[in-house]
């Protein structure tokens, strides 16, 4: 029903390009990982490794304990939902989901019950008789996700599964997404481009860049205290202050040498960190927040931007006095 | 400039029909030659052909060979498109080419060709000798038609069919075939009435038991005949039946 997924030391290669660099990985049983990074930058082709779509030119992949050298996608404990869902066009949504049933020798009406049932679980009930090209995008989504829960497998894995939906359905498949993992409790490994989706489901965030991990953590922590210059930026705006020994443009910051990453929405009229005083260059109502672009009096050539509460009045031209709070150094 | 674009659609349908049109009307001739003048309305040379047992007989033949040789084709050609288009093999573009190379080859040739080859090889000539030829002419065509099918669309639920434990024959007979079917049909249906109408590979590989296209020719060396007007109309319904019959179903499953 679930097992822990271990990658160990994976390097993958494409003609002459190097797709994973020695990738390391633990997924604990049960547990919901986001894979996410531009693309290009290896999360497919790590995905691919796990289910057995390809072999890695050199480490181990293991999955509940066994080693899967050699293990196609059909003997291994893992399954699919694909970024084009792939459903069998040809075939009712109780065949689609039942399929896998079948190829495992299950009986016809056992299929039929166990096919309803996963239809139920990903709130399509009644829609048995069905075929793919009466649904849409969203619904064919879902059937893709009962086809691949129908089999219980070990580990799912899921490609870009909500890509192809608009952005308010893909807000509402993700929140389902997650509640389904929690009821099943299998282990879920999950790609994505879109860091907005990747923290509203994961357990845990792997993201990827060039074939390496660039951070590995649960949202908050990857979000709040990223661990490489890449990370810090693919997971939202952020600014940078480059500190030499201690000392910026601004003033004395942090300790040694590198730079100190401040997100827009962690400055502010207060803190712990003065910036000092900044003009604003330009302002606009962003609903939630105002969001400016500033530039301290003091370092002419640095550019902020900064969040400032929905109440603030400012226009360009304003000269506030800005603290930073949460700052994080990356050593360089 | 509207009524003469109508005035050539006319032509050209008329320059493409007119023969046969006049194939039909004489075959209704109540005389002795299939030429004008139009002498009356008559369906006894229907019935001298209907009643006539070597031209049954060969009609029989007819069929058994095209329906044979069309789904052995087809077999061979949708396997051969299957592979090609999932497997890279080196040389693939070398291999497909080399497979749609006989459409372009004439059928005389073929023939020729095998002809010799079953001598050498002691394969007596007969119904299965012309079999094996409309094989040759239609495996291009069918692998041609699979072929140009097969999109990712395809790949990717095959992909999804592996995963979710078929093997490589259930993914053949489970998913690729039935998401193939309209090409498929369109296919067999295509060499149907390409083996039903072939004349020449049947005639140089047949001996004693012939097709309809031989069995006419041997008809039209005693002379003219209304009775050839009839046959001919008969092969020409059933080529439009099969094709009325491949566009219908392959509509009805594009929708």
């Amino acid at each position: 029903m679930t097992a822990n997924v271990s990658i160990r030391g994976v390097t993958q290669r494409y003609g002459g390009a190097l797709a994973l660099d020695g990738v390391s990985l633990e997924i604990a049983a049960g547990e919901f990982v986001v894979l996410l990074g531009p693309s290009g930058c290896g999360k497919t082709t790590l995905l691919n490794l796990i289910g057995g779509f390809s072999e890695p030119v050199s480490g181990q992949v293991l999955i509940g304990g066994r080693d899967m050298a050699g293990v196609s996608p059909a003997q291994r404990p893992t399954t699919t939902v694909f970024q084009d869902y792939a459903l069998f066009p040809h075939m009712t949504l109780a065949d689609n989901v039942g399929f896998g049933l079948r190829m495992r020798g299950v009986g016809r009406a056992a299929r039929r019950v166990q096919a309803e049932e996963m239809l139920a679980l990903v709130g399509l009930p009644g829609r048995a008789d069905r075929r793919p090209h009466e649904l849409s995008g969203g619904q064919r989504q879902r059937v893709a996700l009962a086809r691949a829960l129908a089999v219980s497998p070990d580990v799912l894995l899921l490609d870009e599964p909500l890509g192809a939906l608009d952005l308010k359905l893909r807000r509402a498949m993700q929140d389902e997404l997650k509640a389904i993992q929690r009821r099943v409790g299998t282990t879920f490994v999950h790609v994505t481009h879109d860091q907005e989706e990747a923290m509203a489901i994961a357990d845990r965030i792997v993201v990827m860049n060039a074939g390496k991990v660039a951070d590995i953590g649960p949202p908050r922590e990857v979000y709040l205290r990223p661990k490489s210059l890449f990370s810090a930026a693919f997971m939202g705006e952020i600014n940078q202050i480059a500190v030499r020994d201690g000392q910026s443009a601004l003033g004395p910051m942090g300790a040694g040498t590198g730079v100190l990453l401040v997100r827009p929405e962690s400055i502010g009229l207060t803190g712990g960190l003065p910036l000092g005083d900044c003009r604003v260059e330009d302002a606009a109502f962003f609903g939630t927040h105002v969001r400016a672009h500033v530039t301290p009096l003091a370092a002419p050539d640095l550019r902020l931007t900064v969040h400032l509460p929905q109440a603030t009045a400012t226009s360009p031209g304003d000269v506030l006095t800005l603290f930073a709070t949460d700052p994080v150094m990356l050593e360089a | 400039m509207r009524v003469l674009s109508w005035v050539y659609l006319a032509l050209a349908y008329a320059f493409v029909f007119l023969p046969v049109v006049v194939l039909v009307v004489f075959s209704f001739q109540d005389g002795r030659l299939p030429v004008p003048p139009f002498q009356g309305f008559s369906w006894r040379w229907y019935d001298k052909v209907l009643n006539d047992d070597g031209l049954m007989v060969a009609l029989g033949h007819s069929a058994l060979v095209a329906f044979v040789s069309s789904a052995l084709a087809l077999a061979m050609g949708f396997l051969a498109a299957h592979a090609l288009a999932r497997v890279r093999l080196p040389g693939s573009v070398l291999l497909r080419g080399v497979l749609i190379a006989p459409m372009t080859v004439s059928y005389l040739i073929i023939a020729l060709g095998l002809l010799r080859v079953f001598n050498q090889t002691g394969v007596p000539l007969s119904l299965w000798a012309a079999g094996i030829g409309h094989v040759v002419i239609n495996l291009p065509l069918c692998f041609a038609i699979c072929y140009a099918a097969m999109g990712d669309h395809q790949k990717n639920a095959e992909r999804a069919a592996r995963d979710l434990g078929a093997g490589e024959a259930q993914v053949l007979w489970l998913i690729s075939a039935p998401m193939l079917a309209p090409a498929m049909v369109a296919a067999f249906f295509l060499s149907v009435t390409f083996s039903w109408d072939e004349f020449i590979i049947a005639f140089l590989l047949t001996r004693f038991e012939v097709t309809l296209p031989v069995e006419i020719w041997s008809m039209l060396r005693s002379g003219l005949s209304p009775a050839t007007n009839a046959v001919g109309a008969l092969v020409f319904l059933v080529s439009v039946v099969a094709v009325v019959l491949m566009e219908v179903v392959v509509f009805r499953r594009a929708k």
